[in-house]
């Protein structure tokens, strides 16, 4: 990756860190600690590897995505905004009465979005059934799914795996944003899903690791999973939940909690200064 | 009524979707390891490649065609009712209902008819579960012409809907050369201006024997096939309410939520006033047994049909 693509997806990180806080600040709802830890996935995922057309967003040629942990659609929608899906002030009115943002993410309201979202576990099995589509029509587009490590508590997860790598779908990628945190405290203290990989390797996945938070090491294992014939790909990344805010880091507390007046101005000034740094 | 020989609604669908199949190939079969039951395996047989055994996994198979659907395809999901709508009630209600995605919910073994297997196989809450998703169609056909026509009227609509199946082979009352199936347009089978029986599923030839019987007491029923529980056909009840005073209602379902229950809330709604008789299973279980004598056991005989009307009309 050069240092130009770098930089940009670094700045681009940041503002959808930037626009997550002000969506969860206007609501004064919903969930900035997840939200954070998969904002330069999603970046990366939406400007690098994928294949979409903001101005045909239901374009059938082109590459989806599903956000299966659905609650840190803040996320998502900040880079539709970004790519210009909709408009950007659509993102105040996150989770408002009447507004397109709704607080899990609607296919049908939201253009960009690719499947409908939220109830934790449906998600990938809907990734399934697409790419399960694209090889019945013969059809190259691929599809992303995101999950949350907590969401790997979902048995219909492992049915969903069970099912991709009896039918070879290698045109289905999933990553699992493994930021160790869920409602109730540490993933591996409420009830543990380790380890990720051997799961998803025992049930016939390719697995590749990443560091969530560092666009090179995504770039290689999303580049890696591109290659692989014959079966699903899972990349399992790193992160940190609340990242890039020093006060939400690795807080359970901050999964779905929204920030006070002081909060927000202080996590503002916080991610303003990180992005400065980027310009020099 | 017609002298061909009792067929399951099940063998309708498993052989009108073998037909769909070739007729377009967006069509895709979903099984949860019950192909040979729900006979989707006739589909299977022509098309395996569209046909994708799920394997014991209910609530992944409805989402995966969730998944299928949102790529343009027409899935059609099938299980047992009790499965299909039970076990992956979830899924149908927030990946399916939700973003009213193209797929059909097509559940065998709905009902107490499924016999020997017992509670835990008869489903007699789906209608009030499918019922309840905004937007999900409903429907529950009598026999085989009827069961034939409404899987490709399921094909052509765009949308979620919820086709309800049973195992137990029965009587053909619709003429498949003249009778035409409508979507949410109730068939009079019968007219009659002393009371009005509205009968769903199996229970249709059975309101046809019990207007039969209580005709030769002098007593004259409309008789009306409710195929489509969703969208209902207000009309239809209502009319029966004002002209005939006096409705029953016979279903292979729950007392609550279903049939019954969607008739009461129409006519209440419309502001149209008469007494309305269930018959139905009354909140409770099944259990095993052969299939016919569960249905007279649990009082869903044309006899209990007629002994309803009797009881309204000495009021």
């Amino acid at each position: 990756m050069d240092k130009q693509t770098m930089n940009h997806l670094k700045r681009m990180a940041n503002q959808v860190r930037q626009d997550v806080l002000s969506e969860v600040y206007s609501a004064a709802s919903g969930h900035p600690g997840g939200s954070l830890s998969v904002a330069d996935t999603l970046t990366y995922l939406y400007e690098v590897q994928m294949r979409v057309d903001p101005q045909n967003p239901s374009w059938e040629g082109r590459d989806r995505l599903v956000l299966s942990k659905g609650h840190t659609c803040p996320a998502l929608y900040a880079v539709l905004a970004q790519k210009g899906f909709f408009d950007r002030e659509e993102l105040k009115k996150f989770r408002h009465l009447g507004a397109m943002l709704q607080g899990h993410p609607d296919m049908k309201g939201t253009p960009g979005v690719d499947m409908s979202t939220g109830s934790l576990g449906q998600g990938i099995s809907a990734a399934v059934g697409m790419a399960l589509a694209a090889k019945t029509q013969g059809a190259d587009w691929r599809v992303f799914a995101v999950l949350g490590d907590g969401e790997l508590q979902e048995g219909q997860v492992w049915e969903a795996a069970m099912f991709a790598a009896h039918h070879k779908l290698d045109n289905l990628i999933a990553a699992v944003d493994n930021n160790g945190l869920q409602i109730d405290g540490n993933v591996s203290d409420v009830c543990s899903v380790y380890p990720i990989d051997e799961k998803f390797r025992a049930f016939g996945w390719e697995v590749f690791t990443a560091d969530g938070h560092d666009f090179e090491s995504l770039d290689a294992a999303f580049s890696a999973a591109r290659q692989v014939k014959g079966k699903p790909c899972v990349i399992v990344q790193k992160s940190v939940k609340g990242k890039g805010v020093s006060f939400m880091e690795n807080q359970a507390g901050w999964h779905g909690k929204a920030p006070n007046q002081q909060q927000y101005e202080q996590a503002m000034e916080e991610l303003r200064a990180a992005a400065a740094e980027l310009e020099v | 009524m017609m002298q061909t020989k009792p067929i399951a609604t099940r063998e309708s669908y498993g052989r009108t979707l073998a037909q769909l199949g070739a007729e377009n190939n967006k069509v895709v079969v979903l099984d949860a390891d019950l192909a040979e039951s729900t006979k989707t395996c006739m589909f299977q047989e022509k098309f395996p490649e569209r046909h994708f055994d799920c394997g014991i996994a209910e609530a992944n198979m409805v989402s995966i065609a969730a998944g299928l659907a949102a790529a343009g395809m027409i899935p059609f999901v099938s299980s047992f009712a009790m499965f299909a709508t039970g076990r992956a009630y979830e899924q149908i209600r927030n990946s399916v209902g939700y973003p009213h995605l193209n797929v059909k919910i097509c559940a065998s073994h709905a009902g107490i008819s499924v016999g020997e297997d017992g509670a835990t196989h008869q489903c007699v809450e789906d209608i009030a579960l499918m019922r309840g998703i905004p937007g999900m169609v409903v429907v529950n056909p009598a026999d085989d012409t009827e069961a034939s026509q409404a899987v490709r009227a399921l094909a052509e609509y765009k949308g979620p809907a919820y086709l309800r199946l049973g195992r137990l082979a029965v009587p053909v009352i619709n003429d498949p050369e003249s009778y035409h199936f409508k979507l949410g347009r109730a068939v009079t089978l019968r007219e009659g201006k002393d009371a009005t029986v509205i009968a769903t599923g199996l229970m249709v030839a059975r309101a046809l024997e019990a207007a039969e019987q209580l005709a030769q007491e002098g007593i004259q029923v409309r008789v009306v096939n409710m195929h489509t529980i969703k969208p209902l056909d207000v009309e239809a009840v209502v009319s029966a309410a004002k002209e005939t005073g006096c409705i029953v209602t016979a279903e292979e379902h729950s007392v609550i939520g279903g049939l019954y229950s969607a008739v009461c809330e129409a006519m209440v709604g419309a502001g149209v006033s008469c007494p309305v008789s269930p018959v139905a299973v009354m909140d409770a279980f099944g259990q095993s047994g052969p299939a016919n004598d569960l249905l007279e056991y649990y009082g869903l005989t044309a006899e209990a049909i007629a002994q309803k009307v009797r009881e309204r009309l000495a009021h």
